[in-house]
């Protein structure tokens, strides 16, 4: 087989040269080839190693039906494996490397594989390495898996740029061969927005490679070009229809210039809302199954074709040309127009008249191509009427086409068996869909360009072709010769008729059975030109017609689609909106270091403390336990309660009574969910008789919001309540410790914050230098503490203005990891205890729940478990042995328990208590505050611990609450 | 039947005129079964195994109304593994993997079971406590599980994000080596094989439309293709649990939706191990055929289309590009939808039901796959002595009325948070 | 899949939040006292669902726009949705 550039011809530009490399070695080709292209204008027609027996292959398509001919592009980070050279445009410094072979694709040692092929027959995995041993798989398979994978990936992050795009438009038309050029057009004169997308790097479809109608071509594209409303895109792929008109478009310009320009997306993904959907996706060339039909060399005919007359390539003595359909002829012709020598093996026994009129080649009715031979002059075995031996460069086959119904099937209608194409063609449309062309198996071209007309609207007429549409004649051969010789039909996963005929001896007979039992049509190319002929052939081994034996269920993309595009720009650090304070710009200038609580930053602790956390808290802690800190509790959830019916609806939703808080006055409260199940705590203060301000756990925030409206919206219609969310509207911050109301004095010279006034659990609202400002007296910590709201543009103002009045009293800020440790010490739960696995008695809190009134939860809490005395629920431990830890995730027992199994509760929370000089816990156990006192053991396998504690009150310290009241 | 080794693969190489035997027979349904299993996905399959295997019950028929292991045995992402902290989930799900670890031979059929170990990214020290107690109860139950600092995830993961750009850091994580990855089609053809072997009928193209029953028994099905009489009737068709449960008058505490997978472009070998994420749930392997298998949430609302929402696949390959950037490069070929049944405790049920010698099967939300060969286990256990093993007491469906839940993940009754 | 908010209009389904099914009739407020009568009851509302292959009454919340909650019945055979209420 030998390969040449024509001189003259084609659609590259020859006045502009392109260097490239294939494994290194350098290789020129021009603007408008593709690397396939290039390479076999430059005779390298070995390009790869097939996956199972490493057979070499070469080129046997021109577009993005591709099995063998696949490359890794690019260096480094920007590595890309298994890219099908057909569908590569060619640009200057493009370095491309074969695949699956060592050391090269010439002398591929793997190739051995090819001897012991009769034992890989289809399902071989699944008949051995069983042995000896149990686990022996694991012995096999790194071996295996080694042998697979086609291309290797690079483990660098990918330093490319992704967009992602919506997109809206009355029309889409999908494809731009001669339906959709028409359909475009013919859409745009009935005036609505039209997008027209194409895969390929130029619009034209199959009419690129047809030199003779270019003139209709380029008419239709200067009135695409003229239209303005008419937006078309090429490198555009249509990967996938989903439900309500939603097509995924994704544009390539990574193929167009080696690396994107700073800023500069590689690809583009757009979500596009089409009003209607016009399907021109036109149809793939199916192979022919013959003895070692892979051989570099044989093509499919329109690959030949296009290669002859869009990239002037051409073979240069000999073509046969075997087929069993009129549209190979064209290839033929071209061929034979070029100067190379034609004979046509056609497997039929009649060939219509207007085929045979050219005395230039040789037509041999009723022959067969039965096996190719040779290695790089190709020997073509003919049998049938005609029985000899043809050498050539090229063998150009077709068995037929296939129409593209991948996307009109993503949508669930079926596509159904058109016997007079011997193809699937779509089983109907949605309303708003419609195709035309040859995905309709309309093969004719003026057929076409009508058919496109009417499916854009038919607004405007469209000029017909040059020349009379002939019929389309097929007489379809599924099933190869009987001949020895590995027959493909899936050329990538080297599944051949052989492995289908296993699959059905061995009952493997629907379509999903054959796909996975012999992996056919699972490889890059998700077997485009080998699924039809697959399930033809078993529909003949189980004497069914073809269109009982099923189709595969076509999948999203259509080709492949990098994650990259899909995942647009929502990636890394900008994966999941991080959610700040509006202090966090403070913290982070003065010291502050954060830590990821779910989407929120927020501050760990700071620098005035110490370098580590572990130092740094246990100083914060003491400024509050014995001066006074400061702490950013913005992230806190904070609703608006208001309306006539507000005390009601709160008391609904609420365990405990809110009916009649006094105005003036905060209460903490708990909620359950239907289920009886903990959703959130937090309190709520009365501003007035009809508003209520509810604050909610920072992890809680937007399901108690959520809630509250389905339960106001929905639910209880005729209470006459609103809420409104202040999350992100306001800031909070907790002034916490013996001297927090001398700091709120000095802060707030003329406000009364007296004991009298502003009581444990009572709530001022007030203007400070023109601000409102919401000064509530709650306390996490168990000591004197307020917190302060407050509209968050004003947060860092207030927060600064706090620690310059307050700097005489040594105020400073502390962070998450104190406040989480003066909770632990107060014995309050948080998110630690809420893991939507408790009931309110587990978390001790059982008596909150109101008994006459009914809320939200209460029917189901009462269930027989959510009441059983051995449930695990909220204790204190103490560590016994000092020079242990004891670690958060431990699982506990009883002294005398053997340690086994699921023991009796775990460690939730762990902290060094400052102010008791030792470490303590808060746990759940079995049987809870009953067995205060007794000793325990902390098991921790996973470090080989067993730690001795104490059960004891979770309320660490104060428990009388003389502190709060202070 | 002949078995499967070297050796008959050999001689089956050197006369390749020699046929394979039929992997199982295609019979037509008889009129009577001591047990009619409905469904013929993965549980259906192993409980017939086990029903003859450990119970000598032979006279069994499955009827599967599309081919067999048509369901979510053939859609998911082939996970094993036994990390589970809840009660009955953690004996269940243990029995369940030692049951992998010897299915290729008890089947003589390659499961391809690979224990690669799975590792689970921890990205906050809170989140390393939460791990270090299933961990913990891991081992206190006898089952592997390991903790890893940053420095060892970086030797074992290598393409991690673990730059200060990562959304959340990577603190460390929780390894079980014996988790692994399994041949999800070959467990159905394997089971299918060995219980034809075992005389049970494997019917295809049967769907069940209706059951009899009389004064609160079951004695039989009506199908597509005649009147089956059963002495025992059993259910394994999740997915459509709810739909098939209705015919014999249930209603039951579970929804069907979609969770999608993703199968990307064959690469060389690249992700050693099962890699699983704290922030999301995001799950990935490599196949050993080189593609990279992975998945996340459900949808989110209950469906029977299988086709997924496109904006829950986005947010799939963020996370699948934001926990390995190098995945950006690769490129997906391939995404799918499975219908399951999702439970409001996220549990599954094995258990007898109203109606008399009619048995349940289902709800396994996000873990039907590693659960096959224990599900159909203690499912053959519970059909054959009318009373369930100690091993599935707890998956039964009085579960919610007695507040006995199982809530693995810890989220609540997931139908509050959809 | 596009959902119609009754306040915004048509929009991706990734804007909604879903509620599940709102066929389900809850048990007033206020009949809950401490019989088992009312656990059967409830037990039925939060933890059975009728699941069917066909037309389903549902909760949308329009989460990440005017925040309305409303319902609209979609196929679940099809995905296909009808008009909001």
């Amino acid at each position: 087989m030998t390969f040449r550039r024509l001189p003259s011809g084609g659609r590259i530009d020859r006045n502009r040269p392109v260097g490239f490399t294939l494994d290194g070695k350098r290789y020129r080709g021009f603007a408008g080839d593709t690397l396939a292209s290039a390479l076999l204008a430059n005779d390298v027609t070995l390009v790869g190693r097939s996956f199972k027996y490493h057979r070499p292959r070469g080129i046997m398509s021109a577009g993005v039906e591709e099995p063998n001919a696949l490359f890794t592009l690019h260096d480094g980070a920007r590595t890309e494996a298994n890219m099908p050279g057909t569908i590569v445009d060619l640009i200057d410094g493009l370095t491309a490397r074969t695949q699956n072979a060592w050391p090269s694709v010439e002398l591929d040692v793997m190739g051995i594989n090819q001897l012991a092929a009769p034992l890989f027959q289809s399902g071989f995995y699944y008949k051995t390495f069983m042995g000896p041993t149990k686990g022996a798989w694991m012995f096999y398979e790194p071996f295996i898996r080694r042998a697979a994978g086609l291309g290797a990936a690079t483990e660098a992050a990918d330093p490319d740029r992704y967009e992602t795009r919506f997109d809206f438009c009355d029309v889409l038309v999908i494809g731009s061969g001669a339906a959709g050029l028409a359909a475009a057009l013919s859409a745009a004169g009935g005036g609505g927005r039209v997008l027209l997308v194409e895969q390929d790097s130029a619009l034209g479809g199959g009419l690129l490679s047809e030199p003779e109608q270019d003139g209709w071509l380029q008419a239709r594209l200067g009135e695409i070009r003229n239209a303005s409303n008419i937006q078309a895109l090429t490198h555009t792929t249509a990967i996938g229809l989903y439900d309500d008109n939603m097509v995924v478009l994704v544009e390539r310009h990574d193929h167009r210039q080696p690396d994107p320009a700073k800023g500069q997306a590689r690809q583009v993904l757009t979500m596009l809302q089409a009003k209607a959907i016009v399907f021109a996706t036109g149809a793939i060339e199916r192979p022919l199954v013959f003895a070692n039909n892979d051989r570099p060399g044989v093509m499919l005919a329109s690959a030949v074709r296009t290669y002859l007359n869009r990239f002037g390539v051409a073979p240069t003595g000999r073509a046969v040309i075997a087929t069993n359909n009129d549209t190979a002829y064209a290839a033929a012709f071209d061929l034979a127009a070029q100067g190379v020598e034609v004979i046509v093996a056609d497997s039929r026994t009649e060939i219509p008249a207007d085929l045979q009129r050219r005395n230039s080649i040789e037509i041999l009715a009723g022959t067969s191509v039965v096996d190719v031979k040779g290695k790089n002059t190709l020997h073509a075995v003919l049998d049938g009427a005609e029985q000899r031996t043809i050498t050539c460069d090229v063998v150009g086959m077709s068995g037929g086409w296939s129409p593209v119904v991948h996307l009109t099937s993503h949508g669930g209608i079926k596509p159904v068996y058109n016997a007079a194409i011997a193809g699937f063609v779509p089983g109907g449309f949605a309303k708003t869909h419609s195709g035309a062309g040859a995905v309709m198996g309309t093969f004719g071209l003026n057929a076409a360009i009508r058919e496109g007309a009417a499916a854009g609207g038919g607004s405007i007429a469209i000029a017909a072709a040059g020349g009379e549409d002939r019929p389309y004649a097929i007489v379809p051969t599924w099933m190869p010769p009987r001949r020895k010789g590995k027959a493909f039909v899936d050329f990538q996963n080297d599944v051949t008729a052989k492995d289908i005929k296993n699959a059905h001896q061995e009952g493997y007979h629907s379509v999903e059975h054959l796909k996975r039992y012999t992996t056919l049509g699972m490889g890059t190319d998700q077997g485009k030109t080998s699924n039809i002929i697959a399930l033809a052939e078993m529909a003949e081994l189980r004497g069914l017609p073809i269109e009982q034996a099923g189709t595969t269920t076509f999948r999203p993309p259509y080709t492949g689609v990098s994650l990259g595009a899909i995942a647009g720009r929502t990636i890394g650090g900008h994966f999941r909106p991080t959610r700040r304070s509006p202090l966090h710009d403070w913290h982070a200038a003065n010291g502050g270091v954060f830590i990821e609580a779910g989407l929120w930053q927020r501050a760990w602790y700071y620098r005035w403390a110490g370098d580590t956390p572990e130092s740094a808290y246990v100083k914060e802690m003491g400024l509050v336990r014995r001066g006074v800190g400061i702490s950013d509790v913005s992230t806190l959830g904070k609703i608006d309660v208001q309306g006539p019916d507000a005390a009601e609806f709160l008391n609904r939703v609420y365990v405990n009574g809110f009916a009649k808080l006094p105005v003036g006055k905060a209460r903490y409260g708990v909620m359950l969910n239907d289920d009886g199940i903990v959703l959130d705590d937090g309190t709520t203060t009365r501003i007035s008789e009809t508003q209520f301000y509810m604050t909610t756990t920072t992890a809680q925030a937007g399901e108690v919001m959520s809630w509250l409206e389905f339960l106001l919206q929905t639910q209880w219609t005729d209470l006459k309540v609103q809420v409104a969310s202040l999350t992100d509207e306001w800031a909070g911050m907790a002034i916490s410790g013996p001297k927090a109301r001398a700091a709120l004095e000095l802060a707030f010279p003329g406000v009364d914050v007296s004991d009298a006034k502003l009581p444990y659990m009572g709530c001022l609202d007030f203007s400070f230098d023109g601000v409102p400002i919401r000064l509530l007296r709650l306390s996490f910590s168990g000591e004197l503490a307020y917190e302060v709201h407050l509209s968050a543009d004003y947060a860092i103002s207030l927060w600064e203005h706090f620690l310059k009045t307050g700097a005489s009293l040594g105020l400073k800020p502390y962070g998450l990891e104190a406040l989480a440790s003066l909770r632990i010490e107060k014995g309050h739960v948080a998110g630690l205890e809420l893991d939507h696995r408790n009931t309110l008695d587990d978390l001790g809190l059982g008596k909150m729940a109101g008994k006459e009134k009914d809320y939200v939860g209460k029917a189901l809490r009462q269930r027989p478990m959510y009441q059983a005395p051995e449930r695990w629920s909220l204790v204190g431990l103490e560590l016994l042995e000092p020079e242990k830890r004891l670690r958060g995730g431990a699982i506990l027992f009883a002294k005398d328990d053997k340690i086994e199994g699921h023991g009796r509760g775990y460690i939730t929370s762990v902290t060094w208590s400052v102010e008791l000089g030792k470490t303590i816990a808060l746990a759940l156990y079995n049987g809870g505050l009953k067995h205060v006192g007794e000793e325990i053991v902390c098991a921790f396998p996973l470090k080989n611990e067993l730690t001795r504690a104490k059960i004891v009150s979770p309320h660490f310290i104060d428990p009388e609450g003389k502190r709060l009241h202070a | 039947m002949s078995k499967y080794s070297a050796f008959s693969l050999a001689r089956h190489a050197l006369d390749p005129d020699l046929p394979w035997p039929r992997a199982w027979r295609s019979p037509e349904p008889k009129a009577s079964y001591d047990v009619v299993i409905v469904g013929g996905g993965g549980h259906g399959l192993a409980t017939a195994h086990y029903l003859a295997k450990n119970h000598g019950i032979t006279n069994v028929a499955i009827l599967e109304r599309s081919y067999i292991g048509s369901g979510n045995v053939g859609r998911n992402t082939t996970i094993i593994r036994s990390n589970y902290q809840m009660g009955a989930n953690t004996g269940f799900f243990e029995h369940s993997l030692k049951l992998w670890e010897g299915l290729s031979h008890d089947l003589n059929f390659n499961c391809m079971v690979s224990q690669r170990g799975q590792v689970v990214v921890a990205v906050s020290p809170v989140q390393m406590d939460v791990f270090a107690r299933r961990g913990n109860i891991m081992r206190l139950n006898g089952i592997d599980a390991e903790l890893l600092d940053r420095g060892e995830v970086m030797k074992l993961l290598p393409y991690l994000d673990y730059s200060k750009d990562a959304r959340w850091p990577v603190c460390g994580a929780i390894h079980q080596p014996r988790a692994g990855t399994a041949r999800h089609d070959a467990v159905a053809w394997g089971y299918a094989r060995s219980a034809d072997m075992a005389g049970v009928d494997i019917i295809e193209n049967c769907e069940v439309t209706g059951f009899a029953i009389e004064n609160g028994k079951v004695t039989g099905v009506e199908t597509s293709r005649g009147r089956i009489n059963a002495g025992k009737v059993a259910i394994a068709v999740a997915g459509h649990t709810s739909h098939v449960a209705k015919m014999a008058g249930l209603r039951l505490p579970v929804e069907s939706h979609i969770l999608q997978a993703f199968v990307t472009e064959p690469l060389k070998p690249i992700v050693h191990h099962v890699v699983s994420w704290g922030a999301e749930l995001f799950y990935l392997s490599q196949s050993d055929k080189g593609g990279l298998v992975f998945g996340g949430h459900i949808d989110g609302f209950n469906t029977y289309t299988q086709r997924g929402q496109f904006a829950k696949i986005r947010d799939v390959a963020e996370c699948a590009v934001s926990l390995m950037p190098f995945t950006s490069r690769v490129r997906l070929l391939r995404h799918w939808g499975g219908i399951q049944d999702m439970t409001p405790d996220g549990s599954p049920f094995i258990c007898k039901t109203p109606v008399k010698n009619l048995y349940l099967n289902g709800g396994w939300c996000y873990q039907g796959f590693k659960a096959t060969p224990a599900s159909g286990w203690t499912y053959a256990h519970t059909i054959a002595n009318d009373e369930p093993h100690a091993l599935n007491r707890d998956f039964s469906l009085d579960r919610f009325e007695k507040g006995n839940e199982l809530d693995e993940f810890g989220i609540g009754n997931w139908t509050y948070k959809q | 899949m596009r959902l119609a908010c009754p306040h915004c209009g048509p929009r991706d389904y990734s804007e909604f939040r879903y509620g599940g099914d709102a066929s389900k009739q809850r048990p007033p407020h206020g009949t809950t006292g401490h019989g088992t009568g009312d656990l059967q009851t409830w037990h039925d509302f939060v933890f059975l669902f009728d699941n069917p292959k066909g037309p389903h009454l549902e909760y949308w919340q329009h989460v990440l726009g005017c925040r309305r909650w409303f319902t609209l019945t979609r196929n679940t055979a099809t995905n296909e949705v009808g008009e909001p209420k």
